[in-house]
Order: structure tokens, then C-alpha cells, then sequence
């Protein structure tokens, strides 16, 4: 096959024209009116949850937290990143063992169930302790 | 300045946060399929049970004195390290997740203003009081140097867990007191070769002209030298690597003799690996396939491997069966008490690079909506199995002492009075 240089064209002569291209598809039907106005649902754990990786989950056996809105088998929320304040509900490790009590710095150091049937647990220097975290809200669910 | 984040005695460490009762007592984990001894805490270390021991070994020692087992808890400690690495990441601009249990951080820049070691030391307390991990931190120029200087924490077992090496005296004693064989990157096999050269601690090494142990070692051992000597060959990587290759491999419940059944395990592995593949959005055109007996029994050792290249790279779990059932008839023999088998896929290309096939028609349709459902189905705890596979039939994992998934599972969430 023979080819003959015929000279150059000229682009500039032809500006380009430009066709908007819209990629979503267009919906035939009339538009929702709250399009312009979505959120996102609302989220459980943007709610709850202010530090994930430092939050686990436990579950409550026992009554001894009954006063405070504590029930056997509730969910706890527990933050290990929060520090721990007079007052506050804690998760804690004693003699080997995992508790939910509320903390008391004054006039000593103990824990304390919220039921009357259980006895505070006085905390000396020499003791095996540890605070695990803060209870930052429970889950109780009904049905 | 580098610092490598080292969980101490992770695995281990795992299975005590939730079980207080465990704090001083030893703890050892167990590898898949409770073989081998994979991780102590320092009571199980003062008993002499030794990293990679088989179980069946020191079982009976190691009860006897009052120490717990458990089984691997993958899932566990997947998220546990998952925690770990996300408050690392909190804390410096740059880091590396080295492995299930390791970091590297940059610290220039955030360390001028408050030091190194302080930095360490919040670094350290943060990551143990939000996770509940102890850990070990060192410091250094370097990432080799970081390397020993947490060798020197866990050698001397430094209360505070955090070491800088930052001038000339601190870092010739460390290097000085760490054994060539200690160092990052040089295996058993090259300190044999480096003691030839009377070569036996980093400090040995460091001491050498560079240009001589690039040409008489290789390049990454010159880098390490220049690195010992505070000189940055290594960056930290703080894009993950895609990976090159995925294996799955298991020991067995009971010895297998017969093919079939070998069959169906293989089969189930290949599954596993597949899967892994799919998800890592690759695909692979190399297959391959080993099948052993036990090293510790009186019979011969009996080693069976075979590869297997397809014609175009794959990601469909029927295409690796299809290769892998072929291979196996081949590598199998009667007289053998098989305890170990193993798949591994590799030389991967993106999968949405793969070229398309010339022929198609020659290729199993690729029918990646199947694979997908599968994946999915199997994701959500509805599994479901190509027909060859072992589905539950024969289980090859056998984890008796396993922990509950404390952190994953809503019927598992540690329990508190």
C-alpha cells in the first residue's frame, strides 16, 4: 500500500466542544423532596462509644450493682483510657477476680456495691489491684 | 529517632486480660492444632519450657508445676493487636506494623520538644493502660539499632521497658554486649559464616568496611553494618506491602493414611487460601502443595512437594482444586502416616490488571459472582462448601484449650460480678 503526505491539519481552527457528561443516572420518576435534606441514621456507637479501641464490652452477673440501674446481664461499656475519679463505676481486677463496683476515694479507699447485701471491699497498699476501666453506660434490653 | 513498639509475650498476654486469676501464673499458647509451644509468659520462660518445644514434650512437667495452657486464639489476638496498632498510630505520624506483636515509629519531630524517652514512656503507659498489653520500646537512630536496643530491655529485663540509644558510649556497650545472632536479619546460618570472620557480636560486625561485606555477604547485610553504625538504610513503611504469597498449612487431629480423606482436607485448605486471595483483591497463577509425616516419630521422614503453574492467573477456588486434585494422586503414598499438610498460592498480579484470556472459552467461566456469594456466605457464619471439600466431615484443626473470643463475639464477653 502506497501513502502520500498530504500536509498538516489545523486543530486550532476547530475549538473543541465540550458536551456535559453526567455520570449518575437521571430518574425518570418525580424527584424525592428529601434528597437535599438526608442525614445519616443515627448511630449506637457514635453515641456510646467515645474511644473504640480502648472500649470493651462485659457482661454483668449478679445484682450487686442493683441500685445503680445495674442487672444481671447487663451489657457494660467500659473505657480503659478514662481515668478513674471518687464516684466513678469501674470494672476491676481483685483477689483474681473481675467487679463492677463504684469507687470511693474518701475518707478511704474501697469499693462499693449498690446492694445493701454486699459489703464494701477495703482497698490497703499491699492488695493485688487493679482499675480496668470506667463504666461509661450500661444496656439493658428488654425485649 | 526510630522506636520499635514490642508487645511482651503478646499471645500470652491476650489470654490474660480478662482473667485476672492468670497474673502470675506461667502461660504458655499453643500452635494451631496444640503442636508446638508459640508463646510464654516470663513464669512459663523461669520454668525452661523453650520457644517452638513440641507439646507433648513438657506437657506433663510443665501441668505438674501448675502451669495453664491454652490453645491459639487467632481471633483474640487479631484484635487485641488491632487496638494496639490503631493507638500506635495515634501517636506518631509514621509507623510500621512490623507484625502481629511489632511497630516501628517515627519519633523526630514529636520527641524533640518532650525526649525520646519520655515519649517512650508515655507511649508505653498509653498502649498498656487503653489495651491492657505490656510492652517494650527501643529506641535508637536506626531501625537495627532500635532492634537491639530492645534486645538489651529484654536481656537485662529493664523495669522501666524503655531504652534510647542516642550516643556513641550508650550504643558501642549495647552493640558490644549483643550476640551477632541477635541482630535484625542475620540468621543461624549467616553468624556461622560471620564467625569464620571472627565476627561475634553487632559490635564485631560494625567494625568492618562495608565495601568488604558487600562483596563477600550481600547488600542487606551492608545495610545492616551501615545501620549499626547509625547510618539510616531503612526507611519505615508505613504502606503496607501488597503480599506475594499465602499459605495454609496444618497439622492433623489423627494421623491420615488414606487418599480420600487427604483429599478432602487439602481440599478444604485450598478453600481457606483461596478465599484469603479473594480478599486481598489478587489473583495467583502458582499452586503449590506439600504433604509430610512427623518429624518426631520413629518411622522415615517422607516429604511430598509439587507445583503447579496455570495458564493465567486465578482467584476461583475450582481452578486451584482442579490443579491441586491432579497433584496430589501423584505425591501420595500408601505406607505413610501423613500428620501435616499445606497449600501455598503464589506469583500474584492485581486482579483488576489481569489481562484477559485469549481463548476464554478455554478458561472455566470466570464466574466471580459465585466466588463472591461464597465469601460472603461464609462471612456472615453461613458456610457452605464446594462438594469436595472436607464441610466439617473431618475436622484437621484440633484446639481443645481455646479461650473465648472475649472482644468479638456477643455469647463470649468476659463476665464481671
Amino acid at each position: 500500500m502506497k501513502l502520500k503526505y498530504l500536509g498538516t491539519m489545523l486543530t486550532d481552527d476547530y475549538p473543541p466542544f465540550e458536551i456535559p457528561y453526567f455520570q449518575d443516572m437521571v430518574a425518570a420518576g418525580f424527584p424525592s423532596p428529601a434528597s437535599d435534606f438526608m442525614e445519616n441514621p443515627i448511630d449506637l456507637n457514635q453515641y456510646l462509644v467515645k474511644n473504640g479501641v480502648a472500649t470493651f464490652l462485659f457482661r454483668v452477673s449478679g445484682t450487686s450493682m442493683i441500685e445503680a440501674l445495674i442487672d444481671d446481664g447487663s451489657l457494660l461499656l467500659v473505657d480503659c483510657s478514662m481515668q478513674a475519679i471518687h464516684n466513678s463505676i469501674v470494672v476491676a481486677k481483685i483477689h483474681g477476680d473481675l467487679v463492677c463496683r463504684r469507687l470511693c476515694l474518701r475518707p478511704k479507699y474501697c469499693l462499693i456495691a449498690e446492694n445493701k447485701e454486699y459489703q464494701p471491699i477495703y482497698l490497703d497498699p499491699d492488695m493485688e489491684f487493679e482499675i480496668m476501666g470506667v463504666v461509661t453506660a450500661v444496656i439493658h434490653q428488654f425485649a | 529517632m526510630i522506636a520499635l513498639v514490642d508487645c511482651d509475650s503478646f499471645y500470652a498476654s491476650c489470654e490474660r486480660i480478662f482473667r485476672p486469676d492468670l497474673a502470675h501464673k506461667p502461660v504458655v499458647v499453643l500452635s494451631n492444632n496444640d503442636g508446638c509451644v508459640i508463646a510464654r509468659s516470663k513464669e512459663a520462660k523461669a520454668l525452661d519450657i523453650n520457644m517452638g518445644v513440641p507439646w507433648f514434650k513438657v506437657k506433663k512437667r510443665y501441668l505438674a508445676k501448675g502451669g495453664v495452657v491454652f490453645s491459639s486464639n487467632f481471633t483474640l489476638y487479631g484484635d487485641i493487636s488491632r487496638r494496639v496498632m490503631a493507638v500506635l498510630k495515634m501517636m506518631s505520624p509514621r509507623t510500621e506494623i512490623y507484625s502481629i506483636d511489632e511497630a516501628f515509629l517515627e519519633l523526630s519531630g514529636i520527641s524533640k520538644h518532650i525526649g525520646c524517652e519520655k515519649m517512650g514512656i508515655t507511649i508505653k503507659s498509653t498502649i498498656n493502660k487503653w489495651t491492657k498489653i505490656p510492652v517494650r520500646i527501643g529506641i535508637g537512630p536506626t531501625k537495627t539499632l532500635a532492634k537491639v536496643a530492645s534486645y538489651q530491655i529484654k536481656k537485662y529485663n529493664l523495669p522501666s521497658r524503655v531504652l534510647v540509644l542516642n550516643d556513641k558510649h550508650s550504643i558501642e556497650k549495647a552493640l558490644k554486649e549483643t550476640p551477632i545472632i541477635k541482630v535484625w536479619g542475620v540468621g543461624s546460618r549467616l553468624a556461622k559464616r560471620l564467625a569464620v570472620e571472627n565476627v561475634e557480636t553487632a559490635w564485631d560486625l560494625s567494625r568492618l568496611p562495608p565495601e568488604y561485606i558487600k562483596q563477600k555477604f550481600s547488600v542487606v547485610l551492608e545495610r545492616t553494618l551501615r545501620e549499626l553504625n547509625g547510618e539510616q538504610c531503612l526507611e519505615i513503611e508505613d504502606i503496607q506491602p501488597t503480599k506475594k504469597q499465602i499459605m495454609v498449612s496444618r497439622s492433623f487431629a489423627h494421623k491420615v493414611n488414606d487418599l480420600s480423606t487427604l483429599h478432602a482436607i487439602i481440599n478444604d485448605f485450598v478453600a481457606r487460601a483461596a478465599e484469603k486471595l479473594r480478599s486481598e483483591q489478587q489473583k495467583c497463577s502458582s499452586v503449590s502443595v506439600f504433604i509430610r509425616n512427623s518429624y518426631f516419630r520413629k518411622e522415615e521422614y517422607e516429604y511430598g512437594f509439587n507445583n503447579f503453574i496455570l495458564p493465567y492467573p486465578s482467584d476461583d477456588t475450582r481452578d486451584f482444586l482442579k490443579v491441586v486434585n491432579k497433584m496430589l494422586p501423584l505425591m501420595y503414598k500408601s505406607n505413610v502416616q501423613y500428620s501435616k499438610a499445606g497449600v501455598m498460592l503464589s506469583s500474584f498480579s492485581d486482579s483488576s490488571t489481569v489481562q484477559d484470556v485469549v481463548f476464554p472459552e478455554l478458561h472455566q467461566k470466570c464466574n466471580s459472582a459465585l466466588m463472591k456469594t461464597m465469601d460472603k456466605l461464609n462471612y456472615y457464619g453461613y458456610p457452605v462448601y464446594l462438594a469436595s471439600q472436607n464441610a466439617g466431615r473431618f475436622n484437621p484443626i484440633q484446639r481443645k484449650m481455646v479461650s473465648p473470643k472475649y472482644t468479638t463475639n456477643w455469647n463470649d464477653l468476659p463476665l464481671v460480678r
